[in-house]
């Protein structure tokens, strides 16, 4: 882990957040927010309900609209500027709590969707990406279903498989497995870590403690629209600095 | 692993903010760049968003401005209030001549009812609107309001049709205006109600012979249209009745429109008897109940209670429809107003009268509609819980 | 089963059980019995109506379909005259009910759609008035909205005397007289280059299907094949040397001749079932984009669609099928409200059956064709949307 950290300093940088601010209405949900990603660098995001995690990674491909200060995503700034959101979107993929799946196209429809309309690729290539994917992911049999007839954890490897397909830089998660019933959450925690060891960079919304141990470059505390507190995991885990931390950290792993 | 977030899985990131918001986080507030909320803002956020935006926003406030202009002058500035008869209006014919309204009303709401007796009608009106407004409430929603309605209906047909304690009797023939359009409404409602359900649990039946009665009966009244109903009701029943036997016209319409409604109202209670899961039936079952029993004592109290909003939209639907009985020349209230605007001393005032009648038909049918959106809600509410 | 059994436990006698506590004999009886009731209710009003209709000296039967009906229409898509028969009559007035009926569901289906999605408009002027809108209109009933149509007609158009003319097309209290081509040959062939833009367009998108799968290049489908409907009939129109002749309505001692007419009737009950209708078709599309999860067009986003591309590949499909039983019905509804015409003088095909019935006095037969024309039109709407419904919902599972 040590090694990884010290390689990453080499690394350029991919995501850049600057005094990010962002109001919904008079609800302040981010407080100028700071954090820097290097490529291959993994980072999990936690904290408590409501803390704004994930409009924290729902800003960085523009699902929400932070309202000051700035953000870059491979050297482009985001602004209002619907080319800067179309490149940025292209190059980061996200995988939702609810899989969002699209219930009215097959599996294999659902991947291929973007890179035929998006990256305007022929329908065979990306049916070869879209099976390749799915291999990864472990269920190329399941290609000519629909997501309904798929199980919770399954409907996530395709969306993750989904993202993929655009071959992005960087990928968002936004709290994946928290919608899964316990048995499945292991089988998409693993395509995660794969993920991961393959160098994407990452930056995941997780209470997924074990992951972030094993995973994480960094992990970032949030509450209240703050950044109380963002360090290595194994420094994070033993000696939380703020006394938030401490607390959010004994109530999670209070089991 | 984790239990704070996971719990309320379907909320956005805003959702969650504002519920937190709402209860009162401290830190929570603290004002956006730029005006700080406050009506500039919303102004700005709601009317001037865009481009696009603005532009639609500009139109939209001058032509609503030039139709308020226009209407505010013909509707109140240009009106014509006074006198007794049209030479006052006739001189004035840019505005609204609401003398004509204030002759004619009592001729609109009653038809011809008995000049000196429409006190009838009108006590017989409030009954029905107090009726109506009392059944709004939850706790009637049983043995009460049948009880309430029989007693009610009873003092309201005593009222309108008279002969007895002294009151002179008055043919339905006479009858007119508002009080007959209540009267065909709630009346068909009623009496299509008892055969609604039985069509309905027909057509759920698993008896072939009776389910296919109920179907046919229920989409050969669906797929034709009511004027086709009262013009048969109107015209055939005589015939379809023994010789001699003469039914009234009001009846007559009556009959048509019940048919029309009982197939409309069954399959709102099938929508009821669909929604209502099988571990019911089942539990029904397993305690030993016969079919009878089963329908009666757990199947329809939940069925009748889940179908309250559809039927509250279904009712209004029928309030409307009422209307059409001016074709066979039942003197309701649109065919009452249709006549005040014939009548020779008075012509060229039908957009006034028009305008009475809407608003008398939106009054009702509006409340009625607002009070099933408001049931829906609070229903969706007690199930979710 | 159980009787092969060779433990010797004797079977309980119940098993043979008396018959009228059989299930199965049961529903029979049930069955018989409730046919047996409405079956005896039907005969005694057949029997009924036959001696009645003796008694009144009214034949049976649909042989007046072939006498002359003597009565005029106003409004028709075919020839006629007083002097054709009933049943030509009666075929006049499904035409018009048909023509109305169309009409409405297609100009219905606009208004409403865009009201709906003005009601979920960010635009806080647009959706209250879009709102407004449908309160308004879907809580009066829609006779009386024919009537305010028909009367305000009456009382700002002018008289056909001074007419309004707007490039040739002149609006009157008798309605709206408008200007058409003089027949012409080349006409034809501009029918014939539209036929061919049409297959052409067809062609063109199947060959972009075809070519995106293949390379991934994209073609601008919509805009290529509106080109070819309309560019190729306008070839052929300017190459036949733009042959143009107006038969320009005229008015005479009795009214207007000349040139093509909607008359007042027919504009204010397609008017009334439009904006009518349109207030309910509004809220089913309003339900049905409501329908679809939020997460869906952020899916959509996240993957780097364009919004126009989200709504056309992810939201319609899946709004569609909320929106398309609902929809059914209100078709269904325009279909039969347009017999509300009678009440303002529009010969459908009611007000025809019923000028019938009132002159030969065969309501029985009346009422029939009536009931059978609508549930023919009713039948045909609802298998067609049936199998529309059922093709997009295949798609799903």
């Amino acid at each position: 882990m040590a090694q990884a950290a010290r390689n990453l300093d080499a690394e350029p940088v991919e995501i850049e957040l600057h005094n990010v601010n962002k109001w919904y209405g008079q609800f302040h949900v981010l407080r100028d927010v700071n954090l820097t990603v290097r490529k291959g660098e993994k980072v999990v995001v936690c904290g408590p309900s409501g803390s704004g995690k994930s409009t924290l990674i729902r800003c960085i491909n523009r699902l929400e609209e932070h309202q000051a200060g700035d953000i870059l995503v491979d050297g482009t700034l985001l602004t209002n500027d619907v080319k800067n959101i179309e490149i940025i979107r292209r190059d980061v993929g996200m995988v939702f709590q609810q899989f969002n799946l699209f219930p009215h196209l097959t599996i294999i429809d659902n991947l291929t969707l973007a890179p035929i309309w998006v990256r305007k690729m022929p329908r065979k290539d990306a049916e070869e990406l879209a099976m390749m994917y799915l291999e990864r992911v472990r269920i190329p049999e399941q290609a000519q279903k629909f997501p309904g007839q798929l199980s919770g954890g399954q409907q996530q490897r395709v969306a993750i498989a989904r993202a993929l397909c655009m071959r992005p830089k960087i990928m968002l998660f936004d709290e994946p497995t928290s919608a899964l019933d316990p048995e499945m959450v292991k089988e998409v925690l693993d395509v995660m870590v794969e993920l991961a060891n393959e160098g994407m960079t990452m930056i995941c919304v997780t209470h997924e403690m074990g992951f972030a141990r094993s995973v994480a470059d960094n992990v970032v505390f949030m509450d209240r629209g703050e950044v109380v507190e963002m360090a290595a995991p194994e420094e994070f885990f033993a000696h939380p600095k703020s006394e938030r931390t401490r607390l959010f950290l004994s109530q999670i792993l209070a089991h | 692993m984790s239990t704070t977030d996971t719990t309320i899985p379907n909320l956005t990131p805003r959702k969650k903010a504002e519920l937190l918001a709402a209860a009162g986080d401290p830190e929570a507030v603290v004002a956006p760049p730029g005006g700080g909320g406050g009506p500039v803002l919303w102004v700005r956020q709601n009317l001037f968003g865009s481009i696009r935006d603005s532009i639609i926003t500009l139109v939209l406030i001058v032509v609503l401005g030039w139709l308020g202009y226009n209407f505010l002058h013909w509707a109140l500035l240009d009106a014509t209030w006074s006198g007794t008869d049209a030479a006052a209006c006739r001189a004035n014919p840019d505005g609204a001549c609401w003398t004509f309204i204030g002759e004619k009303y009592r001729f609109i709401l009653f038809g011809t009812y008995p000049y000196g007796e429409q006190w009838r009608p009108t006590i017989m009106m409030i009954i029905t609107v107090m009726m109506l407004a009392a059944s709004c409430d939850r706790r009637m929603w049983n043995w009460r309001a049948l009880a309430m309605w029989i007693v009610g209906g009873t003092i309201c047909g005593i009222l309108l049709f008279g002969g007895v304690f002294g009151l002179s009797y008055v043919e339905t023939s006479s009858w007119g205006g508002l009080p007959v359009t209540l009267v065909l409404a709630v009346l068909a409602l009623a009496g299509a109600f008892p055969l609604a359900i039985l069509l309905a649990l027909g057509r759920r039946s698993n008896l072939p012979l009776i389910k296919a009665l109920c179907v046919g009966f229920i989409e050969l009244i669906r797929g034709v249209p009511l004027i086709s109903l009262l013009i048969m009701a109107s015209v055939m029943l005589p015939l379809f009745l023994p010789t001699g036997v003469n039914i009234d016209k009001l009846l007559r319409a009556l009959i048509g429109f019940m048919l029309f409604a009982a197939a409309y109202l069954a399959e709102v209670i099938r929508g009821g008897l669909q929604a209502i899961p099988k571990g019911q039936y089942e539990a029904a079952d397993a305690m030993g109940l016969n079919y009878f029993n089963k329908t009666r004592l757990i199947i329809l109290p939940q069925a009748l209670r889940l179908v309250i909003p559809p039927l509250v939209n279904t009712f209004i639907g029928f309030f409307k429809d009422t209307s059409l009985v001016y074709i066979i020349g039942i003197f309701d209230l649109l065919t009452a107003g249709d006549s005040a605007v014939k009548d020779p001393a008075w012509r060229g005032f039908a957009n006034e009268t028009y305008l009475f009648l809407a608003a008398t038909y939106f009054v009702f049918c509006f409340s009625m509609s607002r009070y099933s959106q408001y049931l829906e809600r609070d229903l969706n509410k007690s199930q979710r819980r | 089963m159980a009787m092969q059994s060779t433990s010797g436990v004797p079977r309980p006698a119940a098993a043979k059980a008396v018959f009228w506590r059989d299930p199965n004999i049961r529903a029979i009886f049930y069955q018989v019995l409730v046919v047996a009731i409405v079956g005896g209710f039907v005969w005694w009003l057949v029997s009924n109506t036959l001696e009645n209709m003796e008694r009144q000296r009214i034949a049976s039967g649909f042989g007046f379909l072939g006498t002359e009906s003597g009565f005029d229409i106003g409004d028709t898509l075919v020839h006629y005259s007083p002097a054709d028969t009933y049943a030509r009559a009666i075929w006049v007035g499904i035409l018009n009910t048909l023509r109305v009926a169309l009409l409405g569901i297609v100009l219905s289906t606009i208004l409403g759609t865009l009201i709906g999605i003005g009601r979920l408009s960010r635009n806080w002027l647009l959706a209250k008035i879009c709102t407004v809108y449908v309160e308004a209109i879907r809580n009066v009933p829609l006779l009386l909205q024919l009537f305010v149509w028909l009367s305000l007609f009456r009382f700002y158009l002018p008289d056909k005397a001074n007419a309004v003319d707007i490039i040739g097309i002149k609006i009157s209290k008798k309605g709206l007289q408008f200007p058409v081509p003089v027949e012409n040959p080349a006409y034809q062939w501009v029918g014939i280059a539209v036929l061919v833009g049409i297959v052409a367009a067809f062609a063109v998108s199947h060959w972009a299907r075809r070519r995106q799968a293949a390379t991934g290049k994209q073609f601008p489908t919509v805009w290529a094949g509106l080109g070819l409907m309309l560019g190729l009939p306008l070839l052929v129109f300017l190459a036949a040397g733009a042959p143009l002749q107006w038969n320009i309505p005229t008015l005479g001692r009795f009214g207007f001749s000349g040139g093509g007419e909607v008359l007042p009737e027919m504009t204010a009950l397609l008017l009334g079932l439009t904006i009518y209708t349109a207030a309910f078709i509004a809220e089913i599309v309003r339900a049905g984009i409501l329908a679809v999860n939020k997460g869906q067009s952020e899916a959509a986003a996240a993957l780097g669609l364009r919004s126009g591309t989200a709504m056309r590949l992810i939201i319609l499909p899946q709004a569609l099928r909320v929106i398309i039983p609902p929809m059914t019905s209100q078709y269904l509804n325009i279909t039969k409200n347009s017999s509300l015409a009678i009440a303002i003088g529009y010969p459908d095909i009611v007000a025809i059956l019923n000028t019938t019935m009132n002159q030969t006095g065969q309501a029985v037969e009346s009422t029939v064709l009536i009931m059978a024309c609508y549930l023919t039109v009713s039948l045909t709407i609802s298998v067609f949307m049936n199998w529309y419904n059922k093709r997009i919902a295949l798609v799903e599972r």
